[in-house]
């Protein structure tokens, strides 16, 4: 018998919820009494009103993953979940970061702004905010090149994923069923025609 | 139809067919008591203590397959409850609590008697509602049975501020619920069905693992006719007990920690495993990667997240398992496993379970002058310790779904309020409770409950003075060092039960045991016996935690005769 091991590794797991009082406390409360390792959580309106969609990092080899969403699933509240292993998806994140910058240094850092495609939101008198959007590798080497500058504040959104340009039907079957013991079908019993894709 | 919110409740229990209610009221939840009677049809039972209510209906629900509903007030009286609600969704039985709460426009003000309850039972429920006006009631009421007893049967608690039971709106009855995150599955897979049946047409040493999963979905049937076509021994966890007749030639009992050590090792000679609505406890499998190190798995259950979570198997199939057996039956060949058996048999004879029969009073002879007296067709409930363990391994349930106990979260307190809980939802059956003396004080309150409501549950306190499993613990790992688990002040228990109002009876000497039984039986009411049994009687085998079968321990004077 074979236990469950495997290798760490992020994962991005995408769930379509009720849009009502209490449903991001039931999803947590699950996610923190499973002692489940979540890197980033992101929570909006769907394009459907009364459902919201959550992205979740998870953190964990595949069998965490499979507790993951099959414990999200199990919560009454929650409609959908798909799992993007496997899947080609776009991954965004976007990140606030305020950087000092003296008359000297304004220059340079508005190149760097410009190299990396983002955006200088606010200037002060001694500092800046740069607004980025990508993903986080980008995130990160934006981060690094502006540290010897002075970052003195950094807010990040958190992962959001959406399935790349394909039928809204296999955009709900990011799940990976081949080495998931439960047939990844099970997540088509919850999807009624009047709902949107996960 | 208008009618305010706490006839609106009581409605939809009569329409759930419930008829019957374990509780104690309070500020907050007293609109909905004072509109009880207006509902004959709805018995409340007054017990002494919300953890009583919950226990009781959790013991309801057990053995009706009904749902078991209790009501508790705000604050305190709904975080009493919590213990059994938390029991309840560890071993899937079907419960509705109903609590009061304070006015909607007091949540979040520390008002008084505010607890918030539906935050603090959260992790330990299937799902909960705050109701925050009478028109939903309806709906609610109508979701909280569905989810209770549809899927894997939980507990489901409902929240009512107090002027939401007396807020009036009009009532209609859904007769459907509209949940679509909420799919229970019933048909299997028939890939995978088909899968499972090629595994066992080439397993040579397969065991079926029968789970509360069949008690739950009533396929006694069905498990016993692909027992027998496929020739395949049983093993049944503690909460499949009465899943599979005892006295059936293939039943091989109880896994496991405390189980025989027969079962055990063909558990470790097995080549494939079937395991049936059960969920491979850590008390079952011990050291996972030590546990069953040959054998291949089919595992079948109602919860998809079950099927991995603690053992990966071959082939998961998710659904209903008395309509996966359907599937599955027709698809296995009749089989001829005399080879397997006979060396099944051949375990049993080298590792048989196995206690000291002298003249002193033990715990196992209690158990066993039960089951033999009541011909092994009363329901036992239990407390939690050694005496559960021996319930477990010695009395012969000749019925089915007819031991009581709690299993994944082990509450000591569950031995009184459950089997109360068992009368009242089964008048006509005999229903013994066999208690520790540790945990039947936690809960003894209900005493009063019983002879008040005349419920003539039979209790067998297993009276060894100590916190006998935690004594045992100590025994073996820490030296004999009995750091709080002897007694030095319990009641006279005869004059408690006295006091109550039962019949008590003390027994001392292994010769009372028979006739204390006998008139146990003949009293037409609760009765407590007082069983002044063997100090330092241990529980064997069993498997120390974090190892295997290959350190299962069984009993030294067993080996020694061995030995000899
Ligand atoms: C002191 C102590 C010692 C213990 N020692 C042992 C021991 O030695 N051996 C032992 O076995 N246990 C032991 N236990 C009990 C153990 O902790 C578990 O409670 C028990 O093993 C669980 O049994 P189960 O998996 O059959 O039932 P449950 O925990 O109730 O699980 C039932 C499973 O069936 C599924 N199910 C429900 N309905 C259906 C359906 N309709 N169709 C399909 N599946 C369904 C559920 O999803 C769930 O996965 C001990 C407990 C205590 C307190
Ligand atoms: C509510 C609760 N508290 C503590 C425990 C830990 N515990 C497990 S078994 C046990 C001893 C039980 O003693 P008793 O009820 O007398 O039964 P015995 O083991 O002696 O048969 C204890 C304290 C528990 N299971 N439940």
């Amino acid at each position: 018998m074979t236990q469950n091991t495997g290798k760490m590794q992020q994962h991005t797991v995408v769930a379509l919820v009720y849009d009502k009082p209490g449903v991001l406390n039931r999803v947590v409360s699950m996610v923190r009494r499973r002692a489940f390792n979540i890197g980033s959580l992101a929570v909006g309106h769907s394009e459907t009103p009364g459902l919201s969609r959550m992205t979740f990092v998870v953190e964990g080899d595949d069998s965490v993953l499979e507790q993951v969403t099959k414990q999200l699933r199990k919560l009454v509240d929650v409609v959908k979940v798909s799992d993007l292993k496997g899947v080609n998806a776009v991954y965004r994140e976007l990140s606030l970061v305020r950087v000092s910058a003296t008359a000297a240094t304004r220059s340079e850092i508005i190149q760097i702004v410009d190299i990396f495609r983002a955006n200088i939101v606010d200037v002060g008198h001694d500092s800046l905010i740069i607004e980025v959007t990508g993903d986080e590798d980008k995130l990160e080497s934006l981060v690094t090149l502006l540290k010897p500058f002075g970052v003195l504040e950094i807010m990040r959104s958190g992962r959001l994923a959406m399935v790349r340009g394909v039928s809204q039907d296999s955009a709900a079957n990011g799940v990976s069923d081949e080495d998931v013991p439960a047939p990844a079908k099970e997540d088509q019993a919850k999807s009624t025609p009047l709902l949107p894709p996960g | 139809m208008k009618l305010n919110g706490g006839q609106m409740i009581c409605q939809a229990l009569l329409n759930e067919g419930v008829d019957t209610v374990f509780g104690i009221p309070g500020g907050a939840i007293m609109p909905l008591y004072q509109t009880l009677p207006q509902y004959p049809g709805l018995r409340h039972i007054l017990v002494r203590h919300e953890q009583g209510a919950s226990m009781a209906a959790d013991g309801y629900g057990r053995v009706t397959g009904k749902v078991g509903v209790c009501f508790a007030t705000s604050g305190p009286g709904a975080t009493n409850l919590v213990t059994g609600l938390a029991g309840a969704m560890m071993d899937s039985v079907p419960m509705i609590a109903i609590t009061g709460q304070v006015a909607r426009e007091a949540i979040g003000t520390d008002a008084f008697q505010e607890a918030d309850v539906t935050g603090v039972t959260l992790p330990v429920i299937k799902h909960n509602f705050l109701v925050m006006s009478a028109e939903e009631l309806p709906r609610v009421m109508k979701e909280a049975f569905y989810l209770a007893r549809t899927g894997r049967p939980g507990p489901v608690l409902v929240d009512v501020p107090k002027d939401v039971f007396v807020e009036e709106a009009e009532f209609e009855y859904p007769e459907t619920v509209e949940l679509p995150g909420y799919p229970p599955k019933m048909e299997g897979d028939p890939e995978a069905i088909k899968r499972a049946a090629d595994l066992i047409a080439q397993a040579k040493r397969p065991v079926i693992f029968a789970g509360h999963g069949i008690i739950i979905s009533e396929a006694y049937k069905e498990l016993q006719e692909f027992a027998e076509k496929g020739q395949f021994p049983v093993t049944t966890t503690l909460l499949g007990i009465g899943s599979f007749k005892s006295d059936h030639v293939l039943n091989i009992g109880l896994p496991g920690m405390h189980g025989s050590a027969y079962a055990n090792h063909m558990i470790n000679d097995s080549d494939l495993l079937i395991a049936l609505g059960m969920r491979f406890d850590d008390r079952v499998t011990s050291k996972v990667s030590l546990f069953a190190p040959n054998a291949k798995v089919i595992h079948v259950d109602i919860d998809p997240a079950e099927l991995g979570k603690n053992v990966r198997p071959t082939v998961p199939i998710v659904g209903d398992v008395k309509h996966v057996l359907q599937q599955l039956i027709p698809l296995v060949e009749k089989a001829d496993r005399r080879d397997w058996l006979s060396h099944i048999d051949e375990l049993q004879r080298n590792h048989p379970l196995w206690f000291e029969e002298d003249d002193v009073l033990r715990p196992q002879d209690v158990i066993q002058e039960i089951s033999d007296s009541t011909d092994g067709r009363a329901i036992i409930a239990t407390g939690v310790g050694q005496h559960q363990m021996w319930a477990a391994q010695l009395y012969k349930f000749k019925e089915y779904n007819s031991f009581i106990t709690s299993g994944g979260l082990g509450a000591m307190g569950f031995e009184t309020p459950s089997a109360m809980g068992a009368q009242v939802g089964l008048p006509d059956r005999v229903v013994w409770t066999i208690a520790g003396d540790g945990g039947f004080q936690m809960t003894l309150t209900e005493l009063a409950t019983m002879v008040e409501n005349q419920i003539p549950v039979k209790i067998a306190l297993i009276n060894n003075n100590s916190l006998g499993m935690v004594r045992q613990w100590q025994d073996i790992f820490y030296n004999h060092d009995y750091v709080a688990t002897l007694y030095s002040g319990n009641p006279d228990f005869v004059k408690l039960a006295e006091a109550y109002g039962l019949l008590g009876i003390k027994v001392t000497r292994k010769d009372e045991v028979g006739p204390a039984v006998k008139q146990a039986m003949e009293w037409n009411g609760p009765v407590l016996v007082d069983f002044q049994v063997e100090q330092t009687e241990n529980i064997y085998p069993f498997i120390p935690p974090g190892t295997g079968v290959d350190n299962i321990v069984e009993d030294p004077r067993l080996v020694k005769k061995r030995v000899r």
